[in-house]
């Protein structure tokens, strides 16, 4: 018995940076509408300051004061990054914020090797909380009773902020409706500036507070933020005590998991989440979200089906990739099969976003499936390549149509999470069936058959595959049930009083595309000769999420742009430079600050505007810079 | 044996929200061709009512007959099936097509060719479409993008869609709400000679009288959920209850706006 009462409140203790790093996100949401993708990292900044200023400053008052200094400092910082990065780009498409984010942890993950070293760093013990407590023969780390003290307090004086100060009251006034607080006169910047630094600081002094219990280390952001999705989106965007629910919930979840349900214990977690946003879409504690109101002045362009000479130029553009084995070596053509595929990957992605208004955040899940179905039919059922490879993808086509019936119960943000869920519990399985599925050593020996090896073969293979999903999907989205699916996203009301079934259609859009997205793993698992579960890992979704963001949301066939960007810059920085995530996130910042409608929807608009007659190169971001302004 | 059942009958629609009626018990009939205006003052029902006509919301009790058919409680797609179009207070249309693909998208779903995926929607009842824009009068706008039409045009356009599935039925949620005075004047001009020549039903909720009172044939009169009066517009006019409980300052207001207007 005791040691149940240790586990729990070994439990108690994680929740409480858990809780800390939770809340941050979700004010900074609450108000701003920004899924700040960055909060692991400044949680992880948090934890590397704190640890060089409590080895720095010596005594109890340097450990405690490096503490709360480092998680000040990391706060300045988030500030800095309001201002210059985020301020811009509030009024840009939904989720750009997101990719600027991500951008940013990218960036911040390379600086903090570049810092600190690649290796983990231990952090010193808290003064006054070295020892442990004796507790019925279970030894407790005393600062673990700290923490548990120290979550409750924390959430009082959230609460107190919230509900006894004036910037509280604004605070909680701009997440009904931010549009009308800036409309009484409140100065929004500064507001939204300081709702991201209490958010920020949250983080970092959840990180810092980590450091007598665990060691830092590089990796602990993208392991921070996903646990931090799921608490925040059970407990409700925007509830503080719905985190903390939500965190001491996911934090005995994680403690009792791994004695209870040693085999499912990566996903319990998941599928609680899973059920929770089946049974309450909007979180414990959240609350239905009020449709947003649509940003004035953004009005965009009706899509068109190509004319002939844009349809001339994509064929002479193909043909000039089909040349690329002879003018390109091995490696080239090799990399020219892998972007294929990724435009394969993007483009379903983006069909299922551009065109559906839904963005899933676990889009790899079905591409991972897809690999997992050829390797199964190769290895086990030794079926040959063709047979494989239109047979492989329908795994995935199973998984999308099983978990897009509940995800399409959802939208917005909510539908992002359980797409997330989902996919991380295909993830699990892959990773923990061994005896199928062959766990972390994955499936090997995959290889294409004889026709198809030679790279150019391959290439021509791929690159084949990819022009016919390409102009199959473009076709899908002039079609009548491409109408019918925008008309979904652009207003659900109007679409159910013609008499359109909108889940009906957004379920099938949600199993094309992830019967494509498995095509394009179908083909990755020959490429690769191999399947690992990382084919279906949380890093090949947002992979794809930047891809798709990058070539234009609201482009109709952005996806490929932005894949072959995205990959090709990707694949060339590795091999280019150690600081490829430096680099390749800070040329996703700048594009998002530069090109906020991506670089299709950038290049369209100097279309349209060369059209109108005025050809002047800068105005492009001028005329961007005043809408944002007018907006606000 | 009997007539035609009317167009649409409605039989002691009741709805409340935890303890506040706001809907209770209300009865009335409408028949093909004619417009019937449902008024009160805010918080009376309307909207509520609607919404159950509608389908978006399930009534408490009572049934909602369309030609004898029972439609009580089912969703909003399902009555558009039965020959119901509606439009809404605040226009609800799609911004990122071209005023024709809107209408085009409501005469997919008539046509049921949803589930259509390879036929390109450009030539898709084209003729149809314009038909239908050159009948409220946009036909010029076809090719605009939706998301920039002025406010008047949107209800123009919104009217079309309604009209796209040959309705029996239109129901129109404060079909003049945000328009110009001479706006309101036409639309609703043309709404009614649609309806006369097509011999559509007409139910709308309205704020401004004298709409109302120039084009309803019969007016419905709702306070606190339940109706107080029905009948034509000079029997409405009449009625003591409802200058008492409604129309008294806002009659008087009219008259004299009405005067200046006029001078």
């Amino acid at each position: 018995m005791a040691f149940y009462v240790a586990q729990f409140l070994t439990g108690l203790a994680s929740a409480a940076s858990l809780f800390l790093v939770a809340s941050g996100l979700s004010i900074i949401f609450g108000v701003t509408r920004i899924v700040n993708f960055a909060h692991g990292a400044f949680y992880m900044l948090g934890a590397y300051v704190a640890f060089t200023l409590t080895e720095y400053f010596s005594g109890a008052f340097g450990f405690w004061g490096g503490i709360v200094a480092a998680a000040l400092a990391v706060a300045t910082l988030g500030v800095l990054v309001e201002i210059v990065l985020l301020r811009r780009i509030y009024h840009a498409p939904e989720l750009f914020q997101l990719l600027a984010t991500f951008g940013l942890t990218l960036m911040v993950e390379d600086l903090v090797v570049l810092i600190w070293g690649p290796s983990d760093l231990l952090g010193r013990r808290a003064p006054g909380f070295k020892g442990a407590v004796d507790f019925f023969g279970q030894s407790l780390p005393s600062y673990d009773l700290f923490l548990i003290v120290l979550g409750p307090a924390v959430l009082g004086i959230l609460w107190l902020l919230f509900q006894r100060t004036r910037w509280g009251v604004l605070v909680r006034a701009a997440t009904q409706d931010r549009d009308m607080v800036a409309a009484l006169g409140v100065n929004q910047k500064w507001l939204f500036t300081s709702v991201f630094a209490v958010g920020v600081f949250l983080a970092a002094l959840g990180g810092a507070l980590q450091i007598p219990r665990d060691a830092v280390n590089h990796a602990m952001d993208l392991r921070i933020i996903v646990d931090v999705f799921v608490v925040v989106v059970i407990g409700g965007l925007g509830s503080i005590f719905g985190a903390f629910v939500a965190a001491v919930l996911v934090s005995e979840l994680n403690a009792f998991g791994i004695l209870i349900f040693p085999k499912i214990s990566i996903i319990l977690v998941f599928l609680v989440m899973a059920v929770v946003l089946i049974v309450r879409p909007w979180g414990l504690f959240g609350k239905r979200e009020a449709p947003a109101r649509r940003t004035p002045g953004l009005t965009v362009n009706p899509w068109r089906p190509l004319t002939s000479a844009e349809r001339l130029a994509v064929c002479i553009a193909l043909l000039a990739a089909a040349a690329l084995p002879v003018i390109g070596g091995n490696y080239a053509v090799t990399v020219g099969s892998e972007i294929a595929i990724f435009v394969i990957f993007a483009i379903s992605l983006h069909f299922l976003m551009a065109v559906g208004g839904l963005a899933s955040f676990g889009h790899a899940a079905y591409f991972g499936l897809g690999a997992y179905g050829v390797a199964f039919l190769a290895k086990m059922a030794g079926l040959p390549m063709i047979a494989c490879l239109l047979l492989g993808p329908l795994l995935g086509c199973l998984g999308a149509a099983v978990f897009g019936f509940f995800a399409v119960q959802l939208s917005g943000v909510y539908f992002a999470m359980l797409t997330l869920a989902f996919a991380q519990i295909v993830w699990s399985v892959a990773f923990q069936w061994v005896e199928v599925t062959g766990g972390d050593n994955g499936i090997l020996g995959v290889w294409p058959e004889r026709w198809a090896s030679s790279p150019s073969h391959f290439y021509w293979l791929s690159l084949g595959i990819a022009a016919l999903a390409a102009a199959g999907l473009r076709i899908l989205v002039f079609s009548p049930f491409g109408f019918a699916l925008r008309a979904m996203r652009d207003s659900p009301l109007r679409s159910e009083a013609v008499g359109i079934n909108g889940k009906r259609v957004q379920w099938t859009a949600f199993v094309i595309s992830g019967t494509v997205a498995g095509v394009a793993g179908a083909l990755f698992a020959y490429l690769k000769g191999s399947v690992f579960p990382d084919n279906l890992g949380i890093p090949l979704s947002v992979d794809a999420l930047v891809m798709v963001l990058l070539g234009g949301v609201e482009t109709v066939s952005g996806g490929i742009v932005g894949a072959i960007v995205y990959k090709a810059l990707n694949i060339w920085l590795v091999s280019q430079t150690d600081l490829s995530k430096l680099v390749l996130g800070g040329f996703i910042v700048l594009i998002v600050v530069a090109f906020p409608k991506g670089i299709v929807g950038t290049l369209e608009m100097i279309r349209h505007r060369h059209g109108g007659g005025s050809s002047e190169a800068s105005s492009e971001t001028r005329l961007m810079g005043s809408r944002i302004e007018t907006a606000e | 044996m009997s007539a035609l059942p009317p167009l649409l009958s409605v039989e002691g629609l009741t709805k409340s929200y935890g303890g506040v009626h706001a809907v209770r018990g209300v009865s009335f009939e409408l028949a093909a061709g004619e417009i019937l205006a449902l008024i009160g003052p805010n918080g009376a029902g309307k909207s509520t009512c609607f919404d159950m006509l509608n389908g978006q919301n399930t009534p408490d009790a009572g049934r909602i007959l369309l030609r004898g058919e029972d439609t009580t409680g089912r969703p909003p797609r399902a009555i558009w099936r039965l020959g119901v179009g509606r439009t809404f207070q605040i226009t609800a249309t799609f911004p990122t097509m071209t005023v024709r693909e809107n209408v085009q998208v409501a005469l997919v779903s008539h046509g049921r060719r949803v589930f259509n995926f390879f036929t390109a929607t450009q030539n898709f009842a084209r003729e149809q479409a314009g038909r239908l824009l050159d009948l409220v009068g946009m036909g010029g706008y076809a090719d605009r993008p939706c998301g920039e039409l002025a406010y008047g045009d949107l209800k123009r356009l919104e009217l079309a869609i309604a009209l796209a599935n040959e309705p029996k039925l239109l129901l129109m949620d404060e079909p003049t709400a945000g328009m110009a005075p001479r706006e309101r004047v036409e639309l609703m001009r043309l709404t009614a000679r649609i309806a006369r020549e097509q011999s559509i039903g007409v139910l709308f909720t309205e704020h401004d009288m004298d709409v109302v009172f120039e084009h309803a044939d019969r007016i419905l009169v709702l306070n606190r959920g339940t109706l107080i009066a029905q009948g034509s517009p000079a029997e409405v006019r009449a009625n003591r209850e409802v200058q008492a409980i409604y129309l008294g300052e806002g009659l008087v207001y009219d008259a004299r706006h009405r005067e200046g207007a006029g001078a």
